[in-house]
């Protein structure tokens, strides 16, 4: 059913804590969730080689935030949030999306799926892509496969792109519950929700990039880095030997 | 968000049927017009055939169309599935009219009664169809109130152009009819200037900062996408147009489906016989490519909030 299952207070609810501080862009992540989700609760993954493209769960950003001195340059993985209230469920006519009572995750049942691709329209965090190949939509299983897979190691039960991340960036456990290890991550660090004024109430939290040390940033402390202005300072102090490699290199070059 | 071709016929071939099915409703119910027997056996094929038409054209938007029946089931939370269930309870009531018409000469009260049904479920389904895309806080320019009244008025405003051409050439031509044309055109003319007022002045709340979180560092900008090339989202959601192009469409659409036809309905109501039949003949063909127009730019000009991780600066 899509109606939504009633979120008591303590519910489980497993999700993802990705670290914007840590994250080094390497696209670890997305390419070990490829890996698994493959051959497993949502596989196969199509691609389609004609296009170099296909279906992940997983997208790696890169942004440019602010200017000068205090701007950042922040690796951001993207992947379905798992939201409380999510509406790629509700809008669902067939009952093939549901979200779990015991766990939160958001699911789709490929046996169902008709689709009709109105949930990837109403998701704003691009979660859901559409297998061309199969004709249903798939999405992020938070590995539900494999964190409740008794045939593996207890440490290996955590999704493939926590299990991957060389950086650590990733954290994965139960952000109904205060104490767990996750939400008091959120809380040390001021973990925050994306669109958050869109209602969806995601339970996924972004760590933000820590604020920088005083003093650590290279280049000038007053204005813009600019590299037009170090070539021009290198000219100004342009010494002889430069003037005479430079003959050299004009010499050689005719 | 990308136009796909069985959705843009979906919508506006089925919201002609309903808009058919709800004036034929309304006279079968309150006027003497609809006693006569071939009028009913031509509109009520004719709507049903849209209809018809139109959804079997939204099942080529399926990745299963053999499962779209399981699209019945979710009636409490889903308006495409409240859209399929009130599609389907529209033929009953009107293939019983029909049906009525079939095997009688005077339905008589059985008329009344189910013109009425059939006016009213017709009506609801065009509703919910509008609330598909009304529902999605994603999209700016299909959440927002402009969306159902835009949907409504001009399905009532084809089916009224639909139904007064009909009546025409079986000689049953009426002012009275050629009248609703004219108004519920105008009203779809206005509810569409309103609309386009919307979305040019106002934007979705979401923003590249917000999406990120990263606002409080500064403005943000895509520095490096996650792939080299296109993939679902980009081109089921980033579908853009050119401002230009728009606006040429939106004259074309402005001339083909509303100034062209009104004045030709106009024409119509000045003359009579032949000359208003063909005069409507020639509406209906320039309407039907307007709204397929006016279609196309209702997903063409809809921006989906997810372009904003992937480089765009609203939405």
């Amino acid at each position: 059913m899509t109606s939504l299952p009633t979120i008591e207070p303590g519910q489980k609810k497993l999700g993802l804590v990705i670290d914007l501080d840590t994250c080094v862009g390497c696209h670890a992540c997305a390419v070990n969730c490829k890996e698994w989700n493959a051959s497993g609760h949502s596989g196969p993954l199509s691609d389609f080689q004609s296009k170099s493209d296909g279906v992940w769960f997983n997208r790696v950003h890169t942004y440019e935030a602010g200017q000068g001195e205090t701007s950042r340059t922040v690796n951001f993985p993207r992947s379905c949030l798992h939201c409380e209230e999510p509406a790629c469920v509700t809008v669902c006519p067939t009952g093939a999306s549901y979200k779990r009572t015991e766990d939160g995750i958001v699911l789709v049942n490929a046996d169902t799926c008709i689709g009709c691709k109105l949930c990837s329209w109403a998701c704003p965090y691009g979660a859901r892509e559409f297998d061309e190949d199969d004709g249903t939509m798939k999405k992020c299983t938070l590995c539900v496969d494999k964190i409740y897979n008794e045939n593996l190691p207890e440490a290996d039960r955590v999704p493939a792109c926590v299990a991957t991340c060389p950086a650590h960036a990733r954290h994965f456990g139960d952000l109904g519950d205060p104490d767990s290890d996750v939400s008091q991550l959120v809380a040390e660090r001021g973990g925050y929700e994306l669109m958050p004024e869109l209602g969806y109430k995601p339970v996924n939290r972004y760590l933000p990039p820590r604020p920088r040390k005083h003093g650590s940033s290279c280049g000038s402390q007053s204005g813009d880095i600019s590299l037009i202005d170090i070539v021009a300072k290198k000219s100004a102090s342009e010494t002889k030997g430069a003037a005479l490699l430079r003959w050299a290199d004009r010499v050689l070059s005719r | 968000m990308h136009p796909a071709l069985s959705v843009i016929v979906f919508t506006t071939a089925s919201g002609a049927g309903y808009g058919l099915l709800v004036w034929y409703g309304l006279l079968s119910a309150f006027s003497a017009t609809s006693g006569d027997r071939l009028v009913a056996l031509i509109v009520l094929p004719l709507a049903l055939a849209l209809v018809t038409v139109g959804l079997l054209s939204s099942t080529f938007h399926l990745g299963r169309p053999e499962r779209a029946w399981r699209a019945f089931s979710q009636w409490r939370t889903s308006w495409l599935s409240r859209e399929g269930i009130c599609s389907f309870v529209t033929y009953g009531p009107a293939g019983l009219l029909l049906l009525a018409w079939i095997v009688s000469p005077a339905p008589g009260v059985l008329a009344v009664v189910l013109g009425l049904i059939t006016a009213v479920a017709s009506l609801v389904t065009i509703y919910c169809t509008a609330m598909i895309y009304a529902s999605l806080k994603t999209i700016h320019q299909w959440c927002n109130a402009y969306v159902v009244p835009n949907y409504l008025a001009l399905g009532l405003y084809s089916g009224a152009l639909l139904l007064a051409t009909i009546l025409h050439l079986t000689g049953h031509g009426s002012q009275g009819v050629d009248s609703v044309v004219l108004v519920a055109g105008l009203a779809a003319l206005v509810a569409k200037l309103g609309y386009w007022r919307f979305i040019a002045t106002t934007r979705h709340p979401s923003s590249p900062e917000s999406a990120t979180g990263l606002g409080n560092i500064g403005k943000v900008r895509l520095f490096e996408a996650p792939h080299t090339e296109e993939n679902y989202l980009m081109r089921e959601m980033g579908f853009t147009i050119a401002r230009k192009h728009a606006d040429k469409l939106r004259r074309l659409s402005l001339l083909a489906l509303f100034a062209a036809p009104l004045v030709l309905v106009l024409i119509a109501i000045l003359t009579s016989g032949g000359a208003a039949a063909f005069a409507l003949v020639v509406a209906v063909a320039l309407a039907a490519a307007g709204v397929l127009v006016e279609r196309w730019l209702f997903f063409a000009e809809a921006r989906h909030v997810v372009t904003l991780f992937y480089g765009a600066r609203a939405a």
